[in-house]
Parts: C-alpha cells; structure tokens; sequence
C-alpha cells in the first residue's frame, strides 16, 4: 500500500483536536485576531499618510523668487541651474504679470485688488520636487543659489505627513514582531497541549510505521484552521473598526483637504495580508510545538 | 528475519543492558525470549523496533541493517513488524474498528481496503462481533485480542510480543499464546517475550534465554529445562 494524502482525514482531526481544548483554542484565536488587529491599525494608518503624503507630493511646489536686477539671459541661466538639482521636477518661470492675474483670480470678488500695480509681484520660479522627503534640502538648495531673492514654501504640512507615515510604519513593525512572537507561542503552547494529550496515540502510530509527517499534518492543520479562523474575524472586526473610524473623520471634516482610503478600496489586500500572516502563525507555531514528540 | 551479532547495548548513565548478544531468528520460527526482570529482554525489543541503538555490534531486522538505518526509512521498517504490548496501549476513545482503521491508515489503505482486511482480522482473533465495541468495555482477554488484531492487520512479517500476557490470569493467557501460535502457523514470524515459565513449557517452541544481558541458552524446549542447566 502506497502512503497516500489523507487531506479529509487531517482535516477532521485537526478540527477534532481544536474542540478537545477549547478554551486554548479560544486563546489562540484571540491572540492571533489581537495581533492582526493591531497590525492591520497601523498600516491602516501608514497606508493613508502614505496616500497624503503622494497627495501632497502631487500638488507640491513651492516658490523662488528672482533678483529683480536679473536680465532675461540670467533668468534663463537660473531656471536651468535649479533644473540640473537632483530633488527637482519640474521648474516653471512665472512672470509677475502672470503672477498677478493668478493673484486676482483668487480675489475675483474683491474691488480692493483691481488695480493693483504689476510691480508688486515678482519674477518666480514655480518649483516641483520629486521627494517630500527632502523637500526641505532641495528649498535650501535653491535658496542658496545667487539671483535668487527669497523663498516661499509651507514645508510642514509634508514633513508632517512623512512623520505620521515613518512613525506608524515603524510602530507596527515593532507591534507586529512582538505580538506575532506571542502568537506563535500560544499557538504552540496549544499544540502542544494536543500533542501532550494525544501522546500515546503519537507512540502508537510511530510505533505501527507512521512517517513523521503523518503525525504532524493534523496538528499543522489544527495551527492552520486557528490562524484562518483568528484571520476572518480579524478582517470583519477591521473593517468594522475603520468604517467606523472613517465616517467619523469624514463627518468632522478632520482631513478635508486629503479624502482618507475607503476600506472596499483595500479590502481584498487586507483580506489577503490577514488570511496569510494568520496561516504562517498557525502553521509555524503548531510545527514547533509537534518536534519533541515525533522522536520516539 | 532478524540477526543480532556481538550486540552491546550500554546506556547514557552507564548501564550495560546487553553484553555481546548473537541470535539468530528466521522466517516462520516461533520463539520464546525469556529472563527474569531487568536482564535485558526489553532493550533487546527496543533494538528491534528501532527505538534505541546498539553500541557495538550489528543488527538486521526484516532486511533492514538498523546500525546504518536513515531516519526516513525507520518507519517502513516498522510496517514489517506488529508490536504488541502488555499494557495492550488501545485508544479507548475509540472503538475497535476505528483502532484498527487508524493503524490502517498510517499506510495510506483505502477504505475499501479496510472495509475488507479489519472483518477478516478480527474473526482471526475472535472477535468478529466486537468491532463497534469501545475497549474499556472489554475484558483484558479481549483487549490483547484487539492488541494482537492491530499488530496483524497490515499484514507484517513478523510480530514481537512483549510480555502479552503479563496482565490476564493463567487461562486467557493460554489463550492468547494458542492465537499467537496459531498466527506463526500462518507464516507470520513471532518472538514473544515473556518471563512465565508455566506458559512457556506448555508449548514446544525455541527458547532463548538471557540474563545479565547475555544470553545463556538457546535451545528447542522449555524454560525449566534452561532453569536447571544454570
């Protein structure tokens, strides 16, 4: 008789085993559903500074304004050396009329700025950077530049966005670590809590020529049911958690300016990242706990 | 088949269990090990099934040279032979059928396979009727029976016995030493260890003697004969 895959066999033990101790299983499962919520929050919130901070990226430029004893040839002269600094995108040349006119559209409505004289604005440069990140560099670069009068730039708003986003990356990295490392000592303890009373039922199949991996799968598959099962209640308490979170942002207006991700945008990734880290937990945790008993 | 040649077997605290044992067994034979307790007789079974290795000397079990055995094929090895223990070691949760499908299963049988082998096994041992009866609502008779039922039903080469009847009165153990008996009549090869001598000269079989780990006599007969010769 050959050794065949006895996939509905490991199946049903493993679900077996997971009711025979209930209440650690019920552990397990909390644990792994405590640690994929907490890691799903934080990239949660990683993910939406990531998306404001591109947003922002999108529509960021900030202003140089030129010596206004600069000549055309000098202005041109300029505008390529600021184009030739690496964090820069894009370099438009604004003249002061131009300036003006963009002025008063904003103002459409006020007679006080009608006639307002075009000497007031300046010559600028209307500049695009490629990295928020260094976005504070690069205005230091183009300050430094001769020709160049003054600079206009709100470069807080992105360095705020960068820190919201490098924070949260960095916190649920570490959450993660630690939790998963928690998990997957529940879920071995629980394993191995299966392990310990089946035993001698181990002894008996080892002894009658089992193979290491049959003894092992049903536990594999009991680690993995535990993980699948703490992955969809963490995606339905997720979902609810951030749909919850997000109606109320919306209804204060919070972040008017950058409209936050909607969960059904991401769903299925979340879903997926959930169902795979819960499946490593449970498969890896329950492999650990077996390798002591399969030595007999 | 199995060969011992000059086997020592000495313990990680220093205990020497077995000193320079060589036997010989072959296929079909019938063979009683016996000796008072501590003499060696379960090392000698741990040897055979695997589960501890000699120090010095060689060891051939069903074709397998279990010196240089991989750790993959032990249990393939294992299949060849059936085990049966004093304790009888059943899962209770279980019932008979459902012991005798789960060894089955280790082998990947199909259902059909045991739908058809666990019938006929179990009319072998006499228990035809009590395969939907859980053990602990069994006698200890019936128990070994189911014991003997497991070690037979994926049909190895050869079965060893330790100390089968070490927890049933005098006539269930006459009993389960005729079913073994009759077993061996079959072509299955059978080493059964045992210190009781009564049993033992009731049936006329081979009798290989150790004591101290050694073996002192190996010889067609009884154990009272092996007694006297010491």
């Amino acid at each position: 008789m050959k050794n065949r895959f006895n996939f509905g066999y490991f199946i049903s033990e493993g679900f077996r085993s997971i009711f025979s101790h209930g209440l650690m299983s019920f552990a397990a499962v909390c644990m792994i559903v405590a640690c994929l919520l907490i890691m799903g929050s934080f990239s949660l919130v990683a993910i939406n500074a990531d998306k404001m901070l591109s947003q922002a990226e999108d529509e960021n430029e900030f202003l140089a304004f030129i010596d206004e004893t600069y000549t055309d040839a000098q202005i041109q002269q300029l505008q390529n050396q600021v184009l030739e600094l690496d964090n820069v995108d894009s370099v438009t040349f604004v003249t002061k009329e131009e300036a003006k006119d963009t002025y008063l559209e904003g103002h459409e409505d006020d007679g006080l700025y009608a006639n307002i004289p075009d000497d007031v604005f300046r010559d600028r440069f209307s500049i695009h950077v490629v990295d928020l990140e260094l976005f504070e560099q690069t205005v230091d670069q183009v300050r430094a530049l001769p020709g160049i009068a003054n600079i206009r730039a709100a470069g807080e708003l992105a360095e705020g966005f960068v820190t919201v986003r490098n924070v949260a990356t960095v916190i649920a990295v570490v959450l993660v670590l630690i939790l998963a490392a928690v998990s997957l000592f529940i879920i071995s303890n629980t394993i191995r809590l299966a392990t310990f009373a089946r035993r001698e039922e181990i002894a008996i199949m080892k002894m009658c020529g089992a193979t290491n991996s049959f003894v092992r799968w049903p536990f594999v598959f009991e680690g993995l049911m535990l993980g699948i099962a703490g992955a969809l209640i963490s995606f339905f308490a997720q979902w609810g958690i951030y749909t919850a979170i997000y109606r109320a942002v919306v209804a204060n207006g919070a972040i008017g300016m950058f409209p936050l991700i909607t969960f059904t945008d991401i769903w299925a990734q979340v879903l997926g990242i959930f169902m795979l880290a819960g499946a490593l937990i449970g498969a890896c945790g329950s492999g650990f706990a077996i390798r002591k008993f399969l030595q007999v | 088949m199995i060969r011992l040649i000059d086997v020592c077997k000495e313990y990680d605290n220093g205990t020497k269990a077995l000193r320079g044992i060589n036997m010989r067994i072959d296929d079909g034979e019938f063979v009683f090990l016996v000796g008072p307790s501590g003499s060696g007789k379960s090392t000698i079974v741990k040897l055979l099934t695997a589960e501890v290795t000699a120090t010095e000397g060689r060891v051939m079990v069903n074709g397998y040279n279990l010196n240089n055995i991989r750790q993959w094929q032990i249990p393939y090895m294992r299949r060849t032979i059936g085990v049966i223990f004093q304790d009888f070691r059943l899962i209770e949760k279980k019932t008979v059928r459902s012991n005798l499908e789960f060894v089955m299963r280790i082998i990947g049988a199909t259902p059909r396979e045991m739908r058809r082998r666990i019938p006929y096994v179990l009319d072998l041992v006499g228990l035809g009727e009590k395969a939907d009866v859980y053990p602990n609502e069994m006698s200890g008779g019936e128990q070994q029976r189911v014991a003997i039922a497991r070690a037979l039903i994926n049909n190895p080469q050869m079965i060893i016995a330790d100390e089968p009847t070490g927890n049933l009165d005098p006539q269930r153990s006459l009993e389960i030493m005729t079913l073994l008996e009759r077993i061996n009549s079959m072509g299955t090869t059978m080493l059964v260890v045992t210190h009781e001598k009564e049993l033992v000269n009731r049936f006329s079989k081979r009798v290989v003697a150790i004591r101290n780990g050694e073996l002192i006599s190996d010889a067609q007969g009884g154990y009272y004969k092996y007694e006297k010769s010491v």
